[in-house]
């Protein structure tokens, strides 16, 4: 079966640097942090008091209040992202097949928000169970592409990726899949995460997997430094429009770039640590690559997860020298989470998202706050530390690692006729 | 209008989104006030906490307008 070509035709942000993509992309070629004081909640008892929070976002600007209400935040902001992406696309429903547009949607925990809310009043009570008839359907991560897919009346595939922070990698390498055999026009994909609350918060330090820089939020997320202390929340959502390419040139649309291939694998190795000399990345980047019929080479700028643990940053930057050897000196590598914090299961997306602007505009968007070389990293490699760089980004590729050892890298590329 | 009738009212504009004018005695919560079966279900829990009153399952099925509310609640809210 010959493959179709897949394209990127649209784009929709809603993130700790601005509300749509023109501001995301300005704050993250500026090293501008997302981060302050947690607003959502009364953080004063919590180890970790800040995070990168969505900013000035109402959700009646979207949708009615009726509608509002019936949905977790995590689906608020994938309506909002997804209605950006569908006008940059130029998309006009009522003159394409609907049956062929599906929508593949990543989150990594879903309505945490709602399952919180409804669990405490539940506890609250005398026993009686009184939760509301809206608390299942808010809750189920799914229920992101199901409103989007009746906000638009899209009839094609479907259904929520999930694999933590890996998901809406795997959401987008599923619809880059099924445009290529054919089995939709075009896939809504990207995803959404709202966990800035009190079980967010909470479970995360339980762990010690967030930043407690509680005095100085800014340079909390500040991945390969030596005294990175764990990671910063982000909330937000990234939507993309993938699209056959004979779809997207009969339409006359606009193209950002090309879907070149995708990759994935599992760590086998542990919960939540990261395989330790990054076996996992490792494979997930060369099954990209090799999906994308490239070189070592071709790749000019990585994406990388580098959530600013002590741990992972050091396996995945192992797993990047051993698999590019020598070419891994001339690349480009960064981490925007230094920017806009960890958004889960929305990561992906707007790491993608940064990885087809760069492509597009080429331009390389930092790794803000390096303040002092960590000796357990090759620091040989170019981080684009503190500032963008101008560089010919012809392919790019973005990782993304999940709790539970789910690995899922893909890469973009110029689009040539 | 009695103390009940505007509370009931106030609960049905605030959980289906309508205008108040439109939450009229005859109104039907599905066929005209555009709730769906689980938005019905959310009412009668409004009301149920509202007044302070447990409506059991066979009583709710019976209440699908608004003045059907209102005059179950009149007859059974202790004032």
């Amino acid at each position: 079966m010959e493959l179709k070509r897949v394209v990127v035709t649209g784009l929709g942000a809603l993130t700790p640097l601005g509300n749509d993509v023109s501001s995301y992309w300005d704050g993250l070629i500026n090293g501008v942090s997302g981060a302050a004081p947690i607003t959502h909640f009364d953080a004063s008892k919590f180890k970790t008091q800040f995070a990168c929070e969505v900013k000035g976002f109402d959700p009646h600007n979207h949708m009615d209040r009726k509608e509002a209400r019936k949905v977790d935040p995590f689906v608020q902001y994938a309506i909002a992202s997804t209605d950006e992406a569908v006008k940059d696309a130029g998309l006009e429903f009522d003159n394409l097949d609907r049956n062929r547009i599906g929508v593949i949607w990543g989150s990594g925990i879903g309505g945490l928000t709602t399952f919180t809310e409804e669990v405490a009043n539940f506890s609250k009570g005398d026993g009686t169970p009184r939760f509301n008839p809206f608390f299942i359907p808010k809750m189920l991560v799914d229920i992101a592409p199901g409103h989007i897919s009746m906000r638009h009346g899209l009839r094609g595939p479907n259904f929520s990726a999930v694999s933590a922070c890996a998901s809406s990698t795997n959401a987008m390498i599923d619809a880059f899949n099924y445009i290529r055999m054919g089995m939709a026009d075009i896939i809504i994909t990207g995803g959404s995460e709202a966990t800035i609350n009190e079980a967010g918060i909470g479970g995360f330090n339980a762990m010690h997997a967030l930043s407690t820089r509680n005095d100085d939020p800014k340079t909390a997320s500040r991945p390969f430094d030596k005294d990175r202390d764990g990671f910063v929340s982000g909330e937000g959502s990234g939507a993309i429009i993938l699209e056959s390419l004979e779809h997207a040139l009969a339409r006359g649309a606009k193209i950002y770039a090309e879907v070149a291939g995708g990759g994935m694998s599992a760590d086998a190795h542990h919960i939540t640590a990261s395989h330790p000399d990054g076996l996992g990345a490792k494979l997930a980047m060369s099954k990209a690559i090799a999906d994308a019929n490239l070189n070592y080479s071709d790749i000019d700028y990585i994406n990388v997860h580098g959530t600013s643990t002590p741990v992972g940053d050091i396996s995945e930057t192992k797993a990047i020298i051993d698999l590019f050897g020598e070419q891994a000196y001339r690349l480009n590598i960064s981490s925007t989470k230094s920017m806009t914090g960890h958004l889960l299961g929305a990561a992906g997306a707007i790491e993608a998202m940064a990885s087809i602007l760069s492509v597009k505009h080429d331009i390389v968007p930092p790794t803000i706050n390096h303040f002092t070389d960590d000796p357990a990293i090759d620091n040989n490699l170019n981080f684009t530390f503190n500032k963008a760089q101008k560089r010919e980004v012809n392919a790019a590729l973005s990782n993304t690692f999940g709790f539970g050892g789910h690995n899922a890298s893909i890469i973009v590329k110029k689009y040539h006729s | 209008m009695s103390d009940i009738a505007s509370r009931v009212k106030a609960i049905i504009v605030e959980k289906l989104g309508v205008d108040e004018a439109e939450v009229t005695p005859e109104a039907s919560f599905t066929n005209d006030l555009g709730a769906d079966s689980l938005d019905t279900v959310e009412l009668i829990m409004e009301f149920e906490k509202e007044f302070n009153v447990a409506i059991p399952d066979d009583q709710a099925e019976n209440i699908s307008t608004v003045g059907q509310a209102i005059s179950y609640l009149e007859k059974n809210v202790n004032n």
